[in-house]
């Protein structure tokens, strides 16, 4: 409740409209970006923007249509206006048009996303407070090990890994895709089938980003453990499970917050490969195929989205931190 | 007058020597890291002596498809009859050079951008840093993406868009420890002395910069060398070069019955990188708490 009053005091206040309109301005430049990639690119803007399975018929449409013709600075109002309406074109390869394309995959990608985040998220900062709480110990450094060796793996080599073992040999979880193709399930049946199929991909997003919340709840946490008032609380007596988790966890938990929300870029990345290695059919897959057809409109489309979506999201990410520590002012 | 700076002078190096003695000594009571440190040193060994180390052509196909590892073939061959072993130990060249030449563009780049905004102040701190926040915004990895799909995929462009993405967070970092250097006494001193600003910067500034720089660099390197092997791994990769990325692209369909074609290239990537990221971390913990870069950026 103090929670929720304290982000609409400050979201109604000039820190939120600041960041708004930053936000804003950063989706303003990332339009920009992209017009300049179609024009930049080598050949045909036309081509860029129908994909290259159009006929010469269709690439006149788009031509008239985008103005191309006209002055670069109408051309790039042109491209803002439908961007802003909503059209980022039409996909050859779908017969759809690409928001709608997009759209589709959403859900698949937000699953995993979602699920990895949330694995990762706690396992990283139990295992990170472990590691603090006996720090340079053998657990501690075992921890750090496998975090680091998780960390430097490509998310894909992980992904591998897991298939072989336990999709290949041991034959414990299924290899490709989000549900059985061969089975209409419905209800139950089908929920129980996708969440076996999501095990090994959620499990290779969880692997390779677990590594960051834990090292830095760790370093936060050996940063609180220092403070006074711990040494006040145990002083008072206060049980140690209430002293790590009561008292210091609560203070070291918010720069973790910020690097889960400013993960989000990387996620969605790692999301593209672990989607390849398992053929689940959300936002990665979706870019490869459309890489594989020359479907630049779905492409372009996509990587705009994306990197709107990073730009929302640490502007969430951003009122959150400011929300959870009444410190923060801009 | 001179004898007194002569003295300082001796006793500024002792310190100087003292401390480099000591991040020498937290460095190595890192076992980890001392592994990582051999590792990179055979890496760039097999990097630079490539045709040495493996004479056979990793192009050369032949009849002897997916033959397992043998004195023969060590890594074995994969579909194409192609030699594993010559392909992991050229990958290493491509590796190599592509995280080299990105981290050295773009920690250049940056630290002359992260100097100047940190030393000058005002007006051109505010102009550079929203120039670096505006190279910030792109996702990094879908930008090389979107650029190797329209351009078309050469390791100059791979440089080039990752050197454009890179040097913002040097940049970013070499200013913030340039702001807090900037105010210790010892560049007071050197100001009162009548030092040019272009002397403050190079010569008190940057060599206490350079320790965080150096671990900055090197955590930079794991990361282009995996955006590479990803890129390469979706088949957005230099076709002229042999890289580990390719091998994982074209090995991942035999996954099932040929292990080798996939064991090699992945270990050999996950092997450098982990040494890159052990080292770092190492240089990481043996830096000033105050300016340790607090997490690793995974963009692969």
């Amino acid at each position: 409740m103090k929670l929720r009053r304290q982000l609409l005091s400050r979201s109604s206040g000039r820190f939120f409209l600041r960041r708004a309109v930053q936000a804003i301005f950063l989706i303003f430049i990332l339009i920009c970006l992209n017009f300049l990639l179609i024009h930049l690119a080598p050949g045909d803007p036309a081509h860029v923007l129908a994909g290259q399975s159009g006929d010469e018929k269709y690439y006149e449409f788009i031509r008239a249509k985008f103005g191309l013709d006209r002055p670069l600075a109408t051309q790039l109002w042109i491209y803002l206006s439908s961007v802003a309406r909503g059209d980022f074109g039409y996909s050859l390869g779908y017969q759809q048009p690409v928001i709608a394309v997009i759209f589709e995959r959403v859900p698949p990608t937000l699953l995993l996303m979602l699920s990895a985040v949330f694995i990762s998220s706690v396992a990283g900062v139990a295992l990170g407070v472990e590691a603090a709480r006996r720090a340079n110990s053998l657990t501690d450094r075992a921890i750090n090990f496998f975090a680091m060796l998780g960390f430097s793996m490509p998310s894909f080599s992980v992904g591998h890994l897991l298939l072989i073992v336990f999709a290949l040999y041991l034959g414990v979880f299924p290899a490709q895709n989000m549900s059985t193709a061969s089975r209409e399930l419905s209800g139950l049946g089908y929920g129980l089938d996708v969440l076996s199929h999501m095990v090994l991909p959620v499990t290779t997003l969880a692997i390779v980003y677990f590594a960051q919340v834990m090292r830095l709840t760790r370093t936060a946490m050996l940063n609180v453990l220092g403070e006074n008032f711990i040494t006040t609380a145990r002083a008072k007596g206060v049980g140690e499970g209430r002293v790590i988790y009561g008292h210091a966890l609560r203070n070291a938990l918010l720069p973790v917050v910020t690097v889960i929300g400013s993960d989000f870029g990387m996620l969605i990345g790692g999301a593209v490969f672990i989607e390849t290695v398992f053929a689940w059919p959300g936002l990665g897959r979706l870019m490869i195929d459309s890489l594989a057809m020359r479907d630049y409109p779905v492409l372009m489309g996509l990587f705009l989205l994306i990197s709107m979506s990073v730009v929302i999201v640490n502007f969430i990410t951003d009122l959150t931190y400011a929300a959870l520590d009444p410190r923060i002012k801009y | 007058m001179t004898a007194t700076m002569k003295q300082d002078g001796i006793n500024e190096s002792a310190a100087a020597a003292k401390e480099r003695w000591d991040t020498w000594r937290s460095f190595k009571q890192n076992r980890t890291a001392l592994v990582g440190l051999c590792l990179l040193a055979i890496f760039l060994f097999v990097a630079v002596f490539a045709e040495q180390v493996a004479p056979r052509d990793p192009r050369k196909m032949s009849d002897a498809t997916f033959q397992p590892p043998s004195f023969e073939a060590l890594f074995g061959t994969d579909d194409l009859g192609r030699d594993v072993f010559s392909g992991v130990v050229r990958g290493a060249r491509t590796s190599v050079f592509i995280g080299v030449t990105v981290a050295l563009l773009s920690g250049m780049v940056g630290v002359a951008v992260g100097l100047t905004a940190g030393y000058a102040g005002g007006f051109l701190d505010d102009l550079l840093m929203r120039l670096t926040e505006l190279f910030l915004v792109p996702p990094r990895f879908f930008l090389a993406l979107v650029i190797a799909a329209l351009f078309g995929s050469t390791l100059f462009t791979m440089i080039a868009v990752l050197t454009a993405t890179y040097w913002p967070t040097t940049a970013r970092l070499v200013r913030a420890e340039v702001l807090s250097i900037r105010e210790r006494s010892f560049i007071e001193a050197a100001r009162a002395m009548g030092a040019s600003p272009a002397r403050i910067v190079f010569h008190d500034i940057l060599p206490n910069a350079l320790p965080l720089i150096v671990t900055n660099f090197t955590l930079m390197i794991g990361g282009v060398i995996l955006i590479e092997a990803g890129l390469s791994f979706i088949g957005l990769g230099d076709a002229n070069h042999i890289s580990w990325g390719y091998m994982l692209h074209n090995g991942q369909h035999f996954i099932r019955d040929a292990w080798w074609t996939i064991f090699f290239p992945t270990l050999a990537v996950s092997l450098l990188v982990f040494a890159l990221n052990a080292v770092g971390d190492a240089l990481n913990h043996a830096l000033d708490p105050k300016s340790r870069i607090d997490y690793l950026d995974k963009p692969a």
